[in-house]
């Protein structure tokens, strides 16, 4: 498979957001080892918003969320993430969509 | 808002603009609830709209919808990694007077739309999210909760057209939660580029629209496909697969994209552009097996929340336009008669959905979802076969055309067993019956 690099940081630019300043829509259950499912986020969510911290747990850093809920329905069933949209109005606005 | 409704819409896509459009153009009192900041804001989509589904809600939609171009170009292509192999529909019987399908850009039609809908006379409140919603003492649904202070609202029935993820009804216990393997995740930019690029770099005239779609290698081994779609002045592109197949191969959404982007036969059409806007979204792609219970005591469920998308066509607004327009013919027959509404009275919403395309095409595909499921050589071996094989017959190398025939053959067969490729058309062509 050819190399690409990618930054969907660089993608996220683009996009128009309305942050709703320490409301976090989602949250990561505290954990010791994170289940598969939790683990297998920090590459699918599609705009980079989990990551993996020094010692081995998983965070979120909801900000450039793209309300996919593709997160959310991974997790369903393991319980792992407390997830709402965010409040009327706030997130990701779609100037395209 | 202590006053009770005649209806409460939830959300404003497509499924719930025709359906709050509807209700309101026939004299009821509607309230549409959206939590975007506009209808659209929150809505993606690739686009294509299918004018049919519109044009039986609002005729004349043509003289102030924002519509990109319609479509004259129809292009299929199986790629492999260096190649696409494939087929093209272009007709000049496309130039109609009233074209079928057009390109369109989500976040101004919604817009539109729900204009049409304010204007039709319901109220819309923006910036709001339901909760949840309310029973009374005997489970029938009398109301939704808001996010907002003082957020109750009550109404005779509650229409949801929320969406995939389909929140109100999951968490109030009247519909499962959305599986993994029932839903597609699609990444999607837009790349704009000036209007006479476009229109030199795909053959086209000032309003015409060519639109590509692509399936093989591009998903790596993944249940999915990718588009292409030409707008007035920029570019979609999107590449979606199951979000089971996302977990199980570990694959990142914008690497696909990436990839997609810089594949030899795509790459020329980008060149130049300059990216505006990066978005993700779910796609309903579980068919029949897959949709919920869709009517009950003072409550329905249109459009993508009931997973109406049929993914072998790429149609979803036009079944969540006609859902969402069926529903609310059956809440006015019901009123009009006088009828309370139970589960039986909106049950005939049922009735009519199976009787238009929305089930019936559903249902010719019901095998689909598995099949592909069960036969992911169908995204990998086959295009890279298909494209050696026009590879082999197209280069004049000497070889006669007896021997590159044995070849391809034999190509096929040492890839997939005589009973495999026998029994992938078998499954292929029932699911395709
Ligand atoms: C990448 C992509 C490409 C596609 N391409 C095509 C195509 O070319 N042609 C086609 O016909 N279809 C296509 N589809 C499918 C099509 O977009 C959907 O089928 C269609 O949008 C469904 O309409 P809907 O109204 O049911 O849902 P949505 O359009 O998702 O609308 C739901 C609305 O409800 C709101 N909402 C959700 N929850 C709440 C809540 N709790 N409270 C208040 N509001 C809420 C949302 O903000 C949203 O406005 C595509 C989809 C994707 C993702
Ligand atoms: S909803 Fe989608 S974009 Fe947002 S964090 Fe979850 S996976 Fe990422």
């Amino acid at each position: 498979m050819q190399e690409i690099s990618i930054k969907v940081e660089e993608k996220l630019y683009q996009n128009r957001y309305m942050v709703d300043e320490g409301r976090p829509h989602i949250v990561v259950k505290p954990h010791t080892q994170p289940t598969d499912a939790l683990a297998s986020l920090v590459k699918i969510c599609p705009a980079g918003c989990y990551s993996r911290t020094e010692t081995g747990q998983v965070e979120i850093a909801p900000d450039g969320c793209l309300e996919c809920g593709t997160c959310r329905i991974v997790c369903a069933a393991t319980g792992d993430i407390e997830w709402n949209y965010p409040r009327g109005g706030y997130g990701i606005l779609f100037k395209f969509g | 808002m202590s006053e009770t409704f005649d209806a409460i819409v939830i959300g404003a896509g497509p499924s719930g603009n025709a359906c709050a459009y509807v209700l309101a153009k026939s004299g009821l009192n509607v309230l549409q609830i959206e939590r975007g900041e506009y209808s659209g804001s929150k809505n993606v989509q690739g686009a294509i709209l299918y004018a049919d589904a519109l044009e039986r809600i609002i005729p004349d939609f043509r003289e102030d919808a924002p519509l990109e171009r319609h479509i004259v170009e129809q292009r299929m292509w199986i790629l492999d990694d260096k190649a696409h192999v494939g087929g093209h529909y272009r007709s000049d019987a496309f130039n109609e007077e009233k074209p079928n399908r057009y390109t369109i850009i989500r976040a101004q039609f919604d817009k539109w739309f729900n204009r049409k809908v304010r204007e039709a006379g319901a109220l819309v409140v923006c910036e709001t999210t339901v909760t949840e919603l309310i029973k009374d003492g005997k489970g029938k649904v009398i109301g939704v909760r808001t996010d907002r202070e003082d957020g109750e609202v009550y109404a005779d029935v509650v229409v949801m057209a929320d969406g995939v993820n389909a929140l109100v009804g999951s968490r109030s216990g009247i519909k499962k939660e959305v599986a993994p393997e029932t839903v597609a995740l699609a990444v999607k930019e837009m790349h704009f580029l000036p209007q006479d690029v476009i229109e030199s770099r795909f053959n086209i005239g000032e309003e015409e629209g060519v639109v590509i779609e692509v399936a093989g290698s591009v998903t790596v081994g993944m249940v999915g496909t990718a588009f292409l779609y030409t707008n007035k002045e920029s570019i979609a592109i999107g590449i979606g697969c199951l979000v089971s197949d996302f977990t199980e191969a570990q694959v990142r959404p914008a690497f696909l994209l990436e990839k997609f982007k810089n594949h030899p036969s795509i790459k020329p059409l980008l060149a130049g552009s300059e990216v505006k806007e990066y978005a993700a979204h779910l796609i309903p792609e579980g068919g029949l097996p897959a949709v919920p219970q869709l009517f009950g005591d003072g409550w329905m469920i249109v459009g993508d929340a009931a997973q109406f998308v049929n993914a072998v066509h790429r149609e979803g607004s036009n079944l969540a336009m006609t859902s969402g327009r069926l529903a609310a013919e059956t809440i006015i027959d019901a009123k009009k008669a006088g009828k309370p509404m139970s589960a039986s009275v909106l049950s005939a919403y049922k009735k009519a959905l199976e009787n238009s395309f929305v089930l019936k095409d559903l249902h010719k595909y019901r095998r689909l979802p598995k099949v592909l499921h069960h036969n992911k050589h169908f995204f990998t071996d086959y295009p890279r076969l298909l494209s050696s094989a026009a590879e082999t017959m197209l280069r004049v190398d000497g070889e006669d055309k007896r021997s590159k025939e044995k070849k391809v053959t034999k190509s096929f067969r040492s890839t997939r067993s005589l009973g495999g490729l026998i029994g992938d058309m078998f499954n292929l062509a029932r699911a395709f019956r």
